[in-house]
């Protein structure tokens, strides 16, 4: 292993120092925002063709999702979606990296995570609908429930994780971040307790720039949030987030060294949210046009597009039919959201506890009572 | 957040000094953790040597419980609750971990996604808040929030309330918090047998418990044979029968609610007293069925009046037994300020002579 805190100063306990200019390094990347190949190659590992051609694929079929799920959000289909637009590299390489017994720990804005892990799209969006649950089996798909506290799940993973090793298993937890989250004290614990648990955890912070509307200067002081891992005394990466060639290879890295005993990484992937913070936010109250604009150039699709293209992984009848793939998803994302959806009220009492109470069980029956004295036409809500 | 103000050395000399006379507090003692006898037998054990066998015997039926928290593994915990877990059972089973509370729910919230039971410790009732969004918007919801898929088998144990003579933050009764949060069991022993039991239960139930175990009452003992037979984990217990009041109690207060029973007699009211055990979900039967029989009830705790447990106890019976009711259903609790410092708060504390002057008010003529 060639990564880690060997190859990367801030992260390294023995040489960083208080003003050590390497606190605030360059983050990583293979591949540039122009599609060439980066600055850094050694420190992280190139992943080949078929993956580069995969993380393209996937980001496009993401990408397609997310704006249909912010249509459908405008269009009242969703209660809210938090769209991770501009943060696909993030999303589709951390997800690529993992092993099939590995287990993601999403936040809410990390739907196109979730669907990549192989989570049916209707089931990705349930609680972004409007229902009660996540909507998946999190043990069928290895996703843990997306999580809307920030950083509480972290703690999940960590927990997760170190109950792997105290069971003889191998598997890896990777914990989403962003950098308001940073800030919560769960991520502290999170960090400090996996660190001293040497808990094979993958931190990945999407540091997208904004926690809402408070940009990350007013977030943290520190140099960058990656130099955090200095004090868990945990190896730490920063990367170029909208590089999904970078992201891939920094998690894959992580799970590697996690599997095998050496404990925790931390990854800050700067990144960007080219999307207000959901459909129900106004970002031109915080945010210059030009930022928004200068960074959707830089779109981590385009990005890898370019390279598989210079170098003849990508053609024009590839494209044709991915994009023809990518508007099929979205036709049936949309096809299966916009209808009415059915509820069921008597089943809101059904998962509070193991069985339910005798209280409970009253409480059911005189509510579908309710319900069913309701007169035709009537609005039972 | 925690700071271990309250070690049992530092506990006996508070005592000590501050320990009202009269009180029950005069058969506290070091605790005594160890083994006792076969727990077949009756024997004399204290509440804390109780909860001990419970966690011991848990770790050797199932190999998927652990302990853990803060001082629990070497030290054997503050109050010696978990005293030679650790050297039985080893580090992968039983273990220290970062002072931080919310981590210790969090992760144990992982574990048992993972297929693990963990039973940890909150070292005391106050320090446990930090772990509140944890204990309230996780551990409580998982499983509606998966449709059932998620299971949480997380048993949180807090001991709680006054009556030791603890500094600052040491002596809060936090049961109403933990009551009102959907999701969660709540539970509190008041015996040594009960504590064994339900400790047990608790380990053995799929829903997350929080298990508070009345710090005053660690080192009482009873001559019992410890044992898991007997009432399930959401049962009221009536602890003494009686004819013409309902005392409610539970946690610390079950003795004293005993005692003032036995006191009241000698004024010729015949009290029946109801320990609750199990706070969430309610036993609602045994305790209307009760209500209804006597015609007077009184609820008896600890914790503060305002908007406190009791009431909604008091709200239940109004609803549920009006027309068998006699007079007003009463509360005795402790007083709508902070927990007060040791030498203040016996002034806090319900006391025998308070619940008998409640009963004495229940519309005798």
């Amino acid at each position: 292993m060639t990564l880690l805190a060997d190859t990367f100063p801030s992260a390294s306990r023995q040489t960083a120092q208080p003003g050590d200019p390497g606190l605030a390094a360059t983050p990583l990347r293979l591949i540039d925002a122009d599609g060439h190949p980066g600055a850094d190659p050694g420190r992280l590992e190139l992943p080949p063709a078929p993956v580069l051609r995969e993380l393209h694929r996937r980001m496009v079929l993401g990408r397609s999702f997310d704006v249909q799920a912010t249509a459908l959000a405008k269009q009242g289909r969703l209660a809210v979606y938090p769209s991770s637009r501009g943060q696909d590299a993030c999303q589709v390489g951390a997800v690529l990296a993992l092993r099939d017994q590995d287990w993601l720990f999403p936040t809410y804005r990390d739907s196109v995570a979730i669907l990549t892990r192989g989570v049916d799209a209707p089931e990705a969006l349930a609680l972004l609908r409007g229902d009660w649950h996540c909507g998946y089996d999190p043990y069928q798909y290895r996703v843990a429930p997306h999580c809307t506290p920030l950083a509480t799940s972290a703690l999940h993973a960590v927990g997760f994780a170190h109950a792997a090793t105290l069971k003889g298993e191998d598997l890896v937890a990777l914990a989403m971040l962003g950098d308001g989250a940073t800030s919560e004290g769960d991520t502290h614990e999170a960090l400090n307790f996996a660190a001293v648990w040497k808990a094979p955890v993958v931190f990945l912070v999407q540091n997208n720039g904004y926690a809402i509307s408070v940009p990350l200067a007013k977030q943290t002081a520190a140099p960058s949030l990656a130099a955090k891992g200095i004090g868990y005394g945990m190896p730490a990466l920063l990367i170029d987030g909208n590089d999904a060639a970078a992201v891939y290879a920094a998690v894959r890295a992580g799970v590697e060294r996690a599997a095998s005993g050496a404990g925790p990484l931390l990854i800050e992937a700067v990144t960007y949210r080219a999307e207000p913070h959901t459909n129900a936010d106004d970002d031109t109250r915080y945010r210059d046009r030009a930022e928004v604009a200068a960074w959707r150039a830089r779109d981590p699709i385009a990005r890898l597009a370019a390279y598989l293209s210079a170098r003849g992984l990508l053609d024009e009848a590839g494209s044709a039919g991915l994009a023809e793939e990518a508007q099929r998803l979205a036709a049936s994302v949309r096809e299966r959201l916009s209808h009415d959806v059915s509820v069921d009220p008597g089943e809101l009492f059904d998962h509070v506890y193991a069985r339910p109470t005798a209280a409970l069980r009253r409480q059911r029956a005189a509510l579908l009572a309710e319900v069913a004295d309701t007169e035709p036409g009537e609005d039972a809500r | 957040m925690t700071t271990a103000l309250h070690s049992p050395a530092a506990a006996g000399s508070v005592l000590a000094g501050t320990a009202p006379a009269g009180t029950v507090l005069a058969d506290t003692a070091p605790a005594d953790a160890a083994p006792g006898p076969d727990a077949a037998s009756p024997a004399p054990v204290t509440m804390a040597a109780a909860l001990n066998r419970a966690l011991a015997e848990s770790l050797a039926a199932d190999e998927r419980v652990v302990v853990f928290g803060e001082d629990v593994a070497t030290l054997g915990g503050v109050f010696r609750v978990t005293d030679g877990l650790a050297a039985r059972f080893g580090p992968a089973r039983v273990f220290d971990t970062p002072l931080a509370e919310s981590g210790i729910v969090g992760t144990a919230i992982g574990m048992a996604m993972n297929g693990l039971v963990p039973v940890v410790e909150m070292q005391f009732d106050a320090f446990a808040y930090p772990a509140f969004e944890q204990v309230t918007s996780h551990l409580a919801k998982l499983r509606n929030r998966t449709r059932g898929r998620v299971s949480l088998p997380v048993v949180v144990r807090v001991p709680f309330g006054g009556g030791i003579g603890g500094v600052e933050h040491h002596s809060d009764s936090s049961e109403a918090y933990y009551a009102h949060t959907p999701g969660l069991r709540v539970v509190s022993p008041g015996t040594p047998a009960d504590a064994y039991r339900l400790l047990r239960q608790s380990i053995e139930c799929p829903d997350p418990v929080i298990f508070l175990e009345p710090k005053r009452r660690y080192w009482g003992k009873e001559t019992v044979a410890l044992t898991t037979d007997g009432p399930p984990i959401e049962q009221a217990l009536i602890r003494r029968p009686g004819t013409n009041v309902t005392l409610i109690a539970y946690g610390g207060m079950v003795s004293t609610a005993v005692e003032a029973a036995e006191a009241a007699a000698g004024e010729g009211w015949d009290v029946e007293v109801v320990d609750l055990r199990s706070l969430s979900p309610l036993d609602e039967a045994t305790l209307t069925e009760s209500v209804r029989r006597t015609g007077r009830a009184v609820v008896v705790h600890e914790a503060q009046g305002f908007a406190g447990y009791g009431a909604e106890i008091a709200a239940r019976l109004t609803e549920q037994c009006f027309y068998h009711l006699e007079a007003p259903v009463l509360r005795v609790t402790g007083l709508d300020i902070p927990y007060p410092p040791p030498y203040l708060e016996h002034f806090h504390l319900p006391s025998v002579d308070r619940i008998l002057d409640a009963i004495a008010s229940l519309e005798w003529e």
